[in-house]
């Protein structure tokens, strides 16, 4: 009897989330088109805030996802921001189309997009120059030399104890700053930017290095000391997996900073290429759909690199209790 | 110290220094265990039994006195890989498997890898879990774990087994099943075994000798011989032999004023 | 064998304690690594420096260190040429200026360009702040906005969302906001970040059991945040000020870049940069140090004060 009930509010509720789905989208459509036809503001601001409200409804109905069939829970995960960021995005296109916001105030997405796919070959120049030859050079440099410079603290408990409150020090200082330095002594080529991402990324990879290799339990190395296992045994075949975790952390922390030490290095200096470079002076030109559209380039690099990182994690770092499944 | 002898423990102390003042963990520890026994260690927290099992593991220095393992300093010892120890929690590393746990410490002495499989494989037979072998040790249960850990610990056959208070975080029943297997695979191997424990049926129903200490300072107030046979099954716990010795070893307790303060 | 210990234990582990506090402390280490960086500073200065002018026709090892310690425009100046500098730029030079319209700050006073990023820095962290515990507050309260809007500001943290910092600038310029304000909100919404994830963290860290109890007394919503939630997240919301300071300084920083600002921590950057003013952009740096070190000094010292008052222990 309960059962039966519980189908029928489930067919329901399931009906419903459609219901708004479908008049939610049917709305947005017909805001669009009224808009970039020229509709006067006030119609398409309200069939705007109606979408919104109704994309709303859904999402709270599809988050809370009581008596929705299966396969609708399982998706809302997923399908609740990404409808949410839809509708976000729509309502940024409808109002800046609508109320004919200028461009130099905020393009609309529709206007960046048409400029990405336009100006794609500057663009991917811009991408080779800043990403491919400063940010990911730099990143494995400066991690690299952090972890090998935490390995050294491990082996002298003098040099740990003297730089990690350095390293600590140094990460809350605006380090971006000897950007204008490091251009002055490494030239205006990408070699600047990477020793600028080089200096940024050095040391979150030690400070999170040499908390990684105290991570193994006492156990653990006792058992390996109960072996008469070398430092490098030890290393190798306990405190190096231990600290995976922690080094990941690091890789996925300087991954964000490789880009902005990057992107930030070039507005004080470049050869005419590279996303600094052109985030400043399409700023300086006022035309920001140009602006927009490095954004655009830099905001998938670099989720990109984070998200190629987070899944190499969960390979090598499979057996640790975040990553058990 | 004839060649039958496995542990020569003289006049052994250690003094920890802390912020507090010293602590005297062993004072004056006297014993000689000989080849094959089964010998446990009892008494409440901080009567230094673990302390006295991790110095003949050489993991702690006493402060004086001697000590032989197998006839070797225990610097020696550990480094000739005279002993396989087993902790109080099973300490596998979670990246390897179950078989890969196994051969982890053949594989520091330098073992070929075809000798490595073969020897995992008879030490997961022995404790049972060779149907695991390619499993995670997190996807076992507790007992399963430190049966683990004692293959690891046998896997390349050392003389002597330390046990540090193996199945004290396991609950009742599996312990209980553990014990037996213990006391089967102590008659397969007869090995020299150092058990650490707090509980007095365990200890009264596992070992040949039973050495109750007490703490402040940590010593050795009686020894005490037990041995129901290679047969003995946990309904020997409820004979009156199993009792009287496990009596003696509460009066011992009790004398060392343990659970006082 | 135990008299050898048994001397006077409470004294040997007092004078013990000292000569570990100074061998086993930081202080020692951490004194001679910078005395090392220094020196090897002062020796690099005169490769560095090597291909200037002023030191072509200088003959002779401690005359040649002589000019290169004391150059003018070098690639890299000795520290007390920079400490020299900063203490003329501030204490040598007049902070205010009589002008037609009064007192004002005196721009050849890099404490001037100091309070123009800083005042900018604090703004934008309060507002940031603010906005991100509110922001955290209804995210843990309301569970449609928690599933639609933690994915993306989690995601934000992968994205150089510094980059944005120009376009703020421009497009407020465009309606006529200019100066501090626009430098604040590129500060403001960089601190939102850390505040949201690091409170939104502190106000769920209560595990099962503790809320279950709560629960087993029948207590509101309200009564759940005020006992339970809010001082389980203050100190994770403390670690997050601590980088939302940090970040706010880099925002205000960055953020007086790209329009070639008059005054400003970044202003002096840039203008050194120009000019080729390096003992001018290393004082600007240290001075940016300094505002960095003193304000993760206050908030630290805020942490401690309140969890002082709250009764636990840091």
């Amino acid at each position: 009897m309960s059962a039966i009930a519980s189908a029928a509010s489930d067919r329901k509720q399931a009906m419903s989330l459609m219901a708004l789905l479908a008049a939610g989208s049917l709305l947005a459509t017909l805001a669009l088109m009224l808009a970039h036809r020229g509709a006067s503001g006030s119609v398409v601001i309200t069939l705007a805030l109606a979408t919104w409200a109704i994309a709303w409804f859904a999402n709270v109905i599809w988050s809370r996802s009581e008596g929705l069939p299966s396969l609708l829970t399982r998706l809302a995960p997923a399908a609740v921001p990404l409808l949410f960021g839809l509708t976000l995005l729509f309502l940024w296109e409808v109002i800046c189309v609508g109320l004919k916001v200028p461009t130099v105030l905020l393009p609309a997405p529709s206007l960046i997009l048409a400029r990405l796919f336009a100006s794609l070959p500057t663009l991917g120049a811009d991408f080779v120059q800043t990403f491919v030859r400063a940010a990911v050079p730099g990143w494995l440099i400066g991690s690299a030399a952090g972890f090998l410079v935490a390995l050294a603290c491990d082996r002298s408990d003098f040099l740990r104890r003297g730089l990690i409150p350095i390293g600590n020090f140094v990460s809350a200082l605006p380090i971006i700053g000897i950007a204008p330095i490091l251009v002055m002594w490494f030239g205006f080529d990408w070699q600047s930017k990477a020793a600028m991402v080089v200096v940024m990324t050095f040391f979150p990879m030690l400070v999170n290095a040499v908390a990684g290799l105290a991570a193994a339990g006492r156990l653990e190395r006792d058992l390996m000391y109960s072996y008469g296992a070398s430092w490098l045994q030890t290393l190798l075949a306990l405190r190096l997996p231990a600290a995976m975790p922690f080094l990941f952390n690091a890789l996925k922390i300087n991954a964000s900073l490789a880009l902005i030490g990057a992107i930030v290095a070039e507005f004080f200096g470049t050869p005419t290429l590279g996303m600094g470079f052109r985030i400043s002076t399409e700023v300086g030109r006022m035309s920001l759909d140009m602006v927009w559209a490095t954004i655009v380039i830099a905001a998938i690099a670099g989720s990109a690199f984070f998200g190629a990182l987070v899944l190499l994690e969960k390979r090598v770092t499979f057996w640790h209790p975040s990553n058990r499944g | 110290m004839s060649a039958q002898t496995a542990i020569d423990i003289r006049n052994l102390s250690l003094t920890f220094q802390t912020g507090d003042g010293p602590v005297y963990a062993l004072a004056d520890a006297n014993l000689t265990i000989a080849k094959g026994e089964f010998v446990s260690f009892i008494g409440p927290s901080g009567c230094g039994k673990t302390t006295l099992l991790r110095v003949i593991a050489d993991l702690e220095q006493p402060t004086s006195g001697s000590i032989t393992v197998n006839g070797l300093a225990p610097h020696e010892a550990r480094l000739k890989r005279q002993y396989g120890y087993v902790f109080q929690a099973p300490a596998l590393y979670p990246w390897r498997t179950v078989e890969a746990n196994v051969m982890l410490p053949l594989e520091v002495f330098g073992l070929p890898k075809a000798e490595r499989r073969v020897r995992a494989r008879k030490h997961l037979d022995m404790v049972r879990l060779s149907g695991f072998a390619k499993k995670y040790p997190w996807q076992l249960s507790g007992g399963m774990q430190q049966r683990v850990s004692i293959a690891r610990a046998l896997s390349f056959e050392p003389e002597l087994l330390l046990m540090d208070e193996p199945f004290g975080a396991l609950d009742e029943i599996v312990r209980d099943q553990l014990n037996e297997q213990l006391v089967k695979l102590w008659n397969e191997t007869r090995k020299t075994v150092v058990f650490v424990t707090h509980s007095i049926p365990e200890a009264v129903f596992l070992s040949s000798r039973i050495v109750v200490m007490s703490p402040r300072p940590g010593r050795i107030i009686d020894v005490i011989d037990c041995d129901f046979g290679a047969e003995r099954t946990l309904d020997i716990r409820e004979s009156p032999e199993f009792l009287k010795v496990a009596h003696r070893v509460r009066e011992g307790l009790r004398a060392g004023h343990s659970y006082d303060d | 064998m135990t008299s050898v210990a048994l001397g006077s234990p409470r004294e040997a582990s007092a004078s013990h304690r000292t000569w570990d506090g100074l061998r086993r402390g930081r202080l020692v280490p951490v004194l001679t690594l910078t005395a090392i960086v220094l020196a090897v500073w002062y020796l690099a200065c005169l490769p560095m420096n090597r291909d200037l002018p002023q030191l072509a026709r200088v003959e002779g090892f401690a005359n040649r260190y002589e000019v290169a310690w004391s150059l003018e425009r070098p690639v890299l100046p000795a520290p007390h040429q920079i400490i020299g500098e900063l203490y003329a730029s501030t204490i040598g030079t007049r902070l205010l200026r009589e002008t037609a319209g009064g007192l004002v700050l005196n721009p050849r006073n890099l404490l001037t360009h100091a309070w123009v990023t800083i005042s900018a820095t604090l703004a934008g962290f309060v507002i940031g702040v603010l906005l991100g515990i509110a922001l955290a507050v209804a995210v843990v309260h309301v569970n449609a906005l928690r599933r639609s809007l933690m994915p993306w500001i989690v995601a934000s943290q992968s994205i150089p969302i510094l980059a944005i910092a120009p376009i703020i600038i421009v497009a407020l310029g465009s309606i006529g906001i200019v100066g501090l304000l626009p430098k604040a909100v590129i500060s403001a919404y960089l601190s939102f970040f850390p505040v949201t994830i690091g409170m939104v963290k502190g106000l769920t860290s209560p595990d099962a059991m503790l809320l279950d109890l709560m629960r087993t007394y029948n207590a509101s919503a309200t009564q759940i945040f005020a006992k339970l939630r809010r001082p389980a997240a203050v100190p994770l919301l403390f670690a997050s000020l601590k980088v939302s300071i940090s970040i706010s300084l880099v925002g205000a920083i960055v953020g007086e870049l790209p329009t070639g600002a008059q005054a400003g921590i970044g202003a002096r950057l840039l203008s050194g940069s120009y000019y080729g003013q390096t003992v001018q952009i290393w004082s600007a740096l240290v001075m940016a140090a300094l505002l960095a070190a003193l304000l993760v000094a206050l908030i630290t010292l805020a942490e401690r004060l309140t969890l002082k008052a709250m009764g636990t222990r840091p």
